[in-house]
């Protein structure tokens, strides 16, 4: 992976940049130790590693934002990192920059049942804010896989989504407001606990921008009534068309279940093998939730069984019981597991329309022959979020290089059909590169026209996002 | 109230394009995306941004008039992926006649302005976009801005740009997609846009309460939206269809849910008094919420309409202290009392009163408009923001200067 030069200048100035980090936070809070900085050399794309400079581990807005007017001053760049458990490297340092860590940050500031929100620090992980908020019977409705570890900050900075967005929304839909310090130091609040700000939608494009703005330390988050219950049913089929067709019908018929999840046959076998869930032996398999009091699930359920029934499913598993239910989850979730117990995996989180489902998973099955790795597939099919998991050996001289070379010509391919290179992890540095494939230099331009706004120095969250040969002349102006 | 599709009502206060500038304006209308670009491109001067011209809201703004309308179409349809494209000029209801024939809608249910505003024309779907439109379901199923999957566009300096795409979940690169719902052709002319479509449901009801005050029914709205019930629109109004105060929960989705909500929400708003009954006939559902969608109430008017957004139990206090200023007002609450729509006398400024939120001038005179700014102040740091947006969108500063403020 190809990273700038470090700033010699700032690598040179190291000890002056700790001495003024420290003047304006807790001793305890600034790491500067080289052996201490290891623990934040990547995240959970962990083939790319570097140390960073400092950490920095601030506990309020009013640090953050002491921190950014020192590193502005210093010209340092500064990498925000929520929990660390970005797929992408969404906040993997460099030599030369600033860890902005929120970890300390993990306040509930509000709670508001009768205006249905929550505002907390950003460093809370995703499932404790429903954590704050079960007890009334209330949830937040974004619910990444990572969401007992992954903090809200990085859910902002990815827009990330997760099983049920089908029905709820991504984390976007779900964000009304934030407090945001700027690479400047500036403490600026945009939206709140009403709806749809009057001007620019700001907090839109903040929303998804990977931490290159600003660095987001406080949230206003719609919460939710939990429904009444919840009920999975789980269908095998002999083809991916089929089991495409079923996911089709069923959205068409006006039944919007609040997950349809698709796992393919290696996929499967290797969850078996593993969890043994009891599981068909088959090409395809659904997994379709639907909300509802038991009345009204068992009315979803009619409709979604006789649609599945039309297209001769070789199972057709209905759950009676919680133990049920969490049976026919019990496969699904522990695929990403399963695969990683048979060999390290990368995970791709490329999006295609829907209707492409049946072309794209052959497309996969002869690439996978083409570059002799397997690939098991595991995804969100009722948006067309796919996570092709690529099976490697990390320990083969070539093979990482090779499984990357595999997962570019996936999304690659997700592009051609219509869709894009990634749905909920974000581009990082994992899909920096490929960016050229879904987006002309002028879009490109625009994009970065945006950050020129907020981040004029290119400080932010370096050598993310944007291929580094499109940044370079901004990058270079910027020093 | 007026139809959907129907003329302008007869006996409007206010003309029909009241432009203090007109007649000194041409309009073009290009039928490609290219002869668009090389029109902006080579402009030497202001231009006014129009999609079918049905809203005629922001700051009076002077120029030759670019119409979208040649740029019309649904190119892409695929109801069994709820994604839908259309050039930016496409008629609103050429896009709801498309969907309906699948069985299908637009999630944000966008108001018709001609009935509030006294315009005529045909409401385009570019237009809808660069308002962020979103009607009485925008509590449940979020605004324009969130059924929005991507958008081309051409910025002020004539190049054709394009964000996001057709598919539901997309984070790749910035969301620009956003940012130009809502940016009322200030950043770029729509010339595409792809949207996330809905099944229309097979059933819907209205549980209807009568008699509360505008405190009680915030309360009672709070309950349902706060409820396990999947609530698609919760109103209020002081003085309904018949003079008399009515509050409205809509609930959708299979017949043998709509009728288990509707009972299980009769129980539980019981507690706040007033008189609790369920519409189940479709056609009164969408009558009734076509009247609050489309702000029946204040058609016809007299005086300038506000739309405040706030945290939902805040709206009334808002009502409660310009009812100390003023007599008469005409009161709306939509989105469980987070949306008021206030009608007051021609020239009133409703921010006088402080409020933590956001108000839009939606109607009154070009003359007003000039002095009382239609959106929302920004404080100076996002203020700086959108005018460093704008300078790289817009760098000449030609697409409807001034427009938002």
């Amino acid at each position: 992976m190809d990273m700038p030069t470090p700033n010699p200048e700032v690598l040179a100035k190291k000890a002056r940049i700790v001495a003024r980090l420290k003047e304006v936070l807790p001793v305890d809070a600034v790491i500067s130790d080289e052996v201490e900085v290891r623990a934040y050399e990547c995240d959970a794309l962990t083939a790319y590693r570097c140390p960073p400079l400092a950490a920095v581990l601030p506990a309020s807005t009013e640090e953050v934002a002491a921190v950014l007017k020192v590193c502005h001053a210093e010209n340092v760049p500064v990498v925000p990192r929520g929990a660390g458990t970005s797929l992408a490297g969404g906040s993997m340092p460099t030599a030369d920059s600033i860890i902005l860590g929120v970890a300390r940050m993990t306040e509930v500031l509000e709670t508001d049942y009768e205006n249905r929100f929550i505002r907390v620090q950003t460093g809370r992980t995703n499932l404790s804010v429903s954590g704050a908020v079960e007890e009334e019977g209330f949830f937040y409705a974004p619910d990444p896989s990572s969401q007992l570890a992954c903090a809200i900050a990085g859910n902002i900075a990815m827009n990330s989504g997760g099983a049920h967005c089908l029905k709820y929304g991504v984390t976007t839909n779900n964000l009304m407001g934030v407090t945001m310090v700027t690479m400047e130091g500036e403490v600026i609040d945009i939206g709140g606990a009403y709806l749809d700000a009057g001007g620019l939608d700001l907090l839109g494009v903040i929303c998804g921008s990977e931490g290159q703005l600003g660095v987001v330390t406080e949230a206003t988050l719609r919460i939710l009534h939990k429904p009444e219950g919840a009920r999975p049913v789980l269908m095998g089929f002999d083809r991916n068309e089929v089991a495409g067709q079923c996911v089709s019908d069923i959205i068409k018929a006006g039944i919007l279940p609040v997950a349809i999840e698709f796992m393919d046959r290696p996929c499967i076998r290797a969850t078996e093998a593993f969890a043994g869930a009891g599981y068909p032996d088959c090409e395809a398999l659904l997994i379709v939730e639907v909300e509802g009091s038991d009345e009204e699930i068992d009315a979803q359920l009619e409709r979604i069984l006789a649609i599945a029934r039309a297209h001769s499913p070789v199972e057709l598993r209905e759950s009676t019981s919680a133990d049920e239910s969490a049976r026919i989850w019990l496969g699904r979730k522990s695929a990403f597991g399963a695969m990683g117990q048979i060999n390290d995996y990368m995970c791709l989180d490329g999006t295609i329309p829907v209707s492409q489902l049946p072309y794209v998973l052959r497309r996969i099955g002869e690439l996978s022959k083409d570059y002799g790795l397997d690939v098991g597939n595991v995804f969100h099919a009722g948006d067309g979020n796919m996570h092709p998991l690529i099976l490697f050996d990390a320990n083969k001289p070539g093979d990482l290089e090779k499984c990357e070379a595999f997962g570019a010509d996936i999304l690659r391919l997700c592009v051609e059909v219509g869709g894009c290179l990634t749905g909920e992890h974000g581009v990082g540095i994992e899909k920096r590169d490929l960016m050229v494939d879904q987006y002309l230099p002028e879009d490109l331009d625009i994009q970065m026209a945006v950050k020129d706004v907020f981040d004029p120095k290119w400080l932010l969250n370096p050598a993310k996002v944007f291929p580094l040969a499109s940044s370079e002349a901004r990058r270079m102006a910027a020093e | 109230m007026t139809g959907r599709e129907g003329p302008a009502p007869l006996g409007s206060p206010l003309p029909i394009h009241p432009g203090i500038f007109e007649g000194q304006e041409k309009m073009m209308t290009p039928t490609t995306e290219a002869g668009l670009a090389d029109l902006v491109a080579h402009a030497r001067d202001p231009l006014r941004i129009q999609g079918g011209g049905t809203r005629d809201i922001g700051a009076p703004v002077q120029g030759d008039v670019v119409s979208t309308t040649g740029l019309s179409g649904v190119s892409l349809y695929e109801p069994g992926a709820l994604t839908l494209v259309a050039g930016a000029g496409t008629p609103l209801a050429e896009i709801e006649a498309t969907l309906a024939a699948e069985g299908q809608r637009l999630a944000f249910e966008p108001m018709d302005h001609r009935g509030l505003l006294g315009t005529s024309g045909t409401s385009t779907i570019g237009g809808v976009v660069a308002g962020n439109i979103s009607g009485p379901r925008r509590i449940q199923a979020g605004a324009c801005r969130d059924s929005l999957l991507g958008v081309r566009f051409v910025d002020g300096a004539g190049r054709v740009l394009k964000n996001g795409g057709r598919v539901m979940k997309n984070v790749t690169g910035y969301d620009l997609v956003k940012l130009m719902a809502g940016s009322w052709g200030t950043l770029g002319v729509l010339t595409e846009v792809s949207l996330k479509v809905q099944a229309l449901p097979e059933a819907v009801g209205c549980v209807l309460i009568n008699g509360l005050s505008d405190k009680d029914a915030v309360a009672a709205m709070s309950a349902a939206l706060g409820s396990p019930f999947d609530v698609s629109g919760a109103a209020h109004t002081p003085s309904g269809v018949d003079g008399h105060p009515v509050t409205m929960i809509r609930i959708e989705g299979l017949e043998a849910s709509v009728a288990y909500r509707a009972a299980k929400l009769t129980g539980a708003l019981a507690r706040f008094g007033g008189e609790v009954s369920v519409e189940r006939d479709a056609n009164k559902v969408a009558a009734g919420w076509a009247w609050v969608r489309d702000v029946a109430l204040m058609q016809g008017g007299v005086g300038d309409v506000w739309r405040i957004s706030v945290k939902p139990s805040d709206g009334q206090k808002v009502i409660e202290k310009l009812r100390a200023l003023y007599a008469d007002l005409g009161v709306l609450y939509d989105w469980g009392g987070g949306l008021v729509w206030v009608q007051v006398p021609e020239g009133t400024d409703v921010r006088s009163v402080s409020f933590d939120g956001h108000a839009t001038l939606i109607r009154s005179s070009h003359e007003t408009r000039v002095f009382l700014p239609v959106f929302h102040p920004e404080p100076a740091s996002l203020a700086a923001l959108s005018r460093g947006l704008r300078a790289k969108f817009d760098p000449r500063g030609i697409l409807n200067p001034g427009l938002m403020g």
